[in-house]
Order: C-alpha cells, then structure tokens, then sequence
C-alpha cells in the first residue's frame, strides 16, 4: 500500500508538474485570474459600497450567496459534531473527584445519585487532573477579555483593515477555548452555556439569512442590501457598507459558537463531564 | 499565448529558467502530494486527517500565489474613508492584487477546519467503538464479526 501510495503520488505531481509550464509566471498582472472579474471589483468596489477592503466587499455583498452557504456550512459541521458524539446524561451512578481547596485532600465519591452542587469549600475536578497552575491561569484570565476585545475590534473594522466576520469569530470562539483548556470545560461551559452556544450559532446563520429575506421583502434582490436603505435612513451605498457589517456580526457568530461547539463535544466525547 | 510552451520540448538551460520563473507551482505540488501520500498509505486514521490537511493547505497557498501581482498592495484601497470614491483619485486594478482567490480561500479556511472537526469527531467515535485508530486493526475486527 505504502509503495502504491507512492506511485500514485509521484505520477500524479509529475502530471501536475507538467502542466504548470502553460501556467503564468509568478506576479504576472496579465494573468488570466487577474483579468477579466476582479478588474472590476477593484474599480469600482469604492463607489458601489463604499467599503474600502475589497475581500470584505466581495464576500458579503458580490459573493453573499456564497457566504451565506459557508455560514451554513459551518452550522452543519457543528451540528454533525453534536449528532455523532453528545450522549445524553447517563443513568448509571457516577463517580467524581472533589478536591478540598483549603487542606488540598481530595475525596473520591462513587455511587453517587444526586451531586450535591453547592459544596463551598470543596471544587470539583477532573479525574487527570494536572496540579494547580497558578501562573497559566492568572495569564489566560488577563488576556481573555482583552483577545475578545480584539476579535470584536476585528469583526467590526473589517471595512478597512484585514478582517470580518470569520477571523473575528475564529478569534472569539478561541479564547472561550483557551478558558476551558486552562481552567476546564465546566469553567467554561458555566459562562457559555451548551444550549446558549447553539442557539447563538442557529441566530447567526438567521442574521444571515434574515438580512437577505429583509432585502426580498423591501422589494429588491435576496441580500441586495440597498434595499435597506429605506430602514437606516441612508443613501444606498451607504446602506451596502452597513448591510455587510450586519452579515458580517452574523457570520462571527456562528462561526464563534461552532468553534466551541465542536470543540466542547471533541474534547468531552460529548459527555461535557471532563475535557482536555 | 505568450506563455512559454511545454517543459519538454525545452532545451536544459531555459528548462532550469522555466523551473526557477514557477518554482511557486513546484512547492504547491510537492505539499499536495506529500497530504495525498498521507491519505492513501498512512495506516492511522488522524494521520490520514492531517494528510488530508496538508492537501487543503496546498490549494489555499496556490490560489493566493495566482492572486499575487508584482509591486502591488494588499486588496484595500487606501486613502479612502467612505467618501464614496468621489474626490479621491481614480483606482487602478494594477496597484492591488486580485482580492478574488482572497475571499475564496478566506471561505475555503473555514470550512476546511469545520472538516476537521467532522473527521476528528468520526475517528472518535471509530475509536470508540473498535478502541483503534488504526486502519488494518478496524478491518481486522469487522472481518471477526
């Protein structure tokens, strides 16, 4: 298999190999990517949406439908993840590790029907549990607020800077999963509920959506966001660049909630009891 | 075309020109064959995701390798601050690059690590269920029932 896998690799990048002479040179403006479409969207991005960061543009208003199935996409793969691994609450009595956080003695409860919740001086941990770092997690606890403040600076000035709605959403959902790989996942799952993380994935891929169904019933095109102009009290154009931000809030979110999603049901195999 | 005709045909000396003017092809095909031999003979199921990775990865950097032109800047027009484009100077296509392969692969990005996720979860529940993630190991235990 090893010797096959080979054969086939090495004859299929000579193929490959063979045809890049008929491919252009490297930086070559005259290639033919670069000569028919995106001319135009370089032109005359500025004037038809006044956003000046045309990958922003292209994506959610020239090629919304594109995005919008991306989005949908992406709330698919969550929900696949949820489907194959989340397994209901288990019946049979569980057995769970509490750690005395005073004295450090840790008590090892088995046949336990009702966890008690309220223990003060006592916390739960997990059954491979690592010793108290103090210094991982007073780090992550500072930076946190600040990588959301900068997933949301990203999301929200993708108009004119590198950015939108993916990037900030990815950035997002990373620092709830750096909260719950320093702490751990029942930290995390405490300040974004499983229910709360779907619902915001289900409402982003709405936003989405929803943005598009508005602009229908205002009488133009689906996601033609001139349409909104009537509602924000804005000339048309304007209207694009704020239709895009819209879609581009929805997009971070469920991108967001999908990055958690999936990596809560990975890391638990969908217990949501233990994770990494 | 203006484009040169094909390697073979070459004498060795323009060949080796022609090897350096597109060695960014080069690259790209070695990274894809290296995640293509990883999906075809690698015998652990995660290695085979990271294969599959490593593909993904190669088609991202050559759409923005095409996307590349000489002396020209990021796809963000600059001086603008939502005036419209009226006052400001004329934009010329030859002063940015081609922000299309941008925004296809910004989507291809996404999507590939939204695959991840489906994969790791399908070879977790492999794992589950035959406590393998190795490929001759499954078939040796589905044969047995």
């Amino acid at each position: 298999m090893k010797i096959l896998g080979l054969i086939i690799a090495v004859l299929t990048g000579t193929l490959l190999i063979y045809t890049t002479s008929d491919f252009p040179s490297w930086g070559d403006p005259s290639s033919p990517a670069s000569t028919h479409l995106s001319p135009h969207y370089i032109e005359k991005t500025l004037e038809e949406t006044s956003v000046p960061n045309i990958v922003t543009a292209v994506l959610a208003d020239y090629r919304g439908y594109d995005t919008m199935f991306e989005t949908t996409v992406i709330f698919g793969a969550g929900v696949a993840c949820f489907f194959l691994l989340r397994v209901p609450r288990r019946k049979e009595p569980v057995e769970r590790l509490y750690r005395h956080t005073l004295t450090g003695m840790t008590l090892r409860i088995k046949d336990l029907d009702e966890v008690p919740e309220n223990l003060d001086e006592f916390e739960r941990i997990d059954t491979l549990w690592a010793p108290y770092d103090l210094i991982i997690k007073t780090v992550c606890r500072l930076l946190i607020p600040f990588i959301q403040l900068f997933a949301l600076y990203v999301i929200a000035h993708g108009h004119h800077s590198p950015g939108g709605g993916f990037q900030g959403g990815v950035i997002l959902g990373a620092s709830f999963i750096l909260l719950a790989v320093s702490y751990d996942l029942r930290t995390a799952k405490e300040r974004l509920r499983e229910k709360l993380g779907g619902i915001l994935c289900a409402v982003g891929v709405l936003i989405y959506a929803g943005t598009g169904a508005l602009c229908l019933l205002l009488g133009l095109n689906f996601l033609d966001y001139s349409a909104l102009a009537s509602i924000l009290h804005v000339d048309p154009i304007t209207a694009r660049s704020h239709g895009i931000l819209i879609v581009e809030i929805g997009v971070g979110l469920a991108v967001m909630a999908t990055m958690i999603w999936i990596y809560d049901n990975i890391s638990s195999e969908g217990k949501y009891e233990e994770g990494l | 075309m203006r484009y040169a005709p094909c390697v073979l045909i070459l004498p060795m000396s323009d060949l080796i020109t022609h090897i350096v003017a597109n060695y960014n092809y080069w690259i790209y095909i070695t990274l894809m064959m290296i995640g293509l031999y990883a999906i075809i003979a690698k015998n652990n199921l995660v290695k085979k995701i990271v294969g599959m990775n490593i593909f993904q990865t190669a088609i991202i950097l050559f759409y923005i390798s095409i996307g590349a032109k000489k002396g020209a800047t990021i796809p963000i027009i600059e001086h603008a601050h939502g005036d419209h484009g009226a006052g400001s100077s004329a934009v010329h296509a030859i002063e940015y690059i081609n922000p299309l392969p941008h925004v296809l692969m910004l989507t291809a990005i996404v999507v590939a690590v939204a695959t991840l996720g489906v994969a790791l979860a399908l070879a977790l529940k492999v794992y589950q269920q035959y406590n393998s993630l190795e490929e001759d190991e499954i078939l040796d235990q589905i044969r047995e029932k």
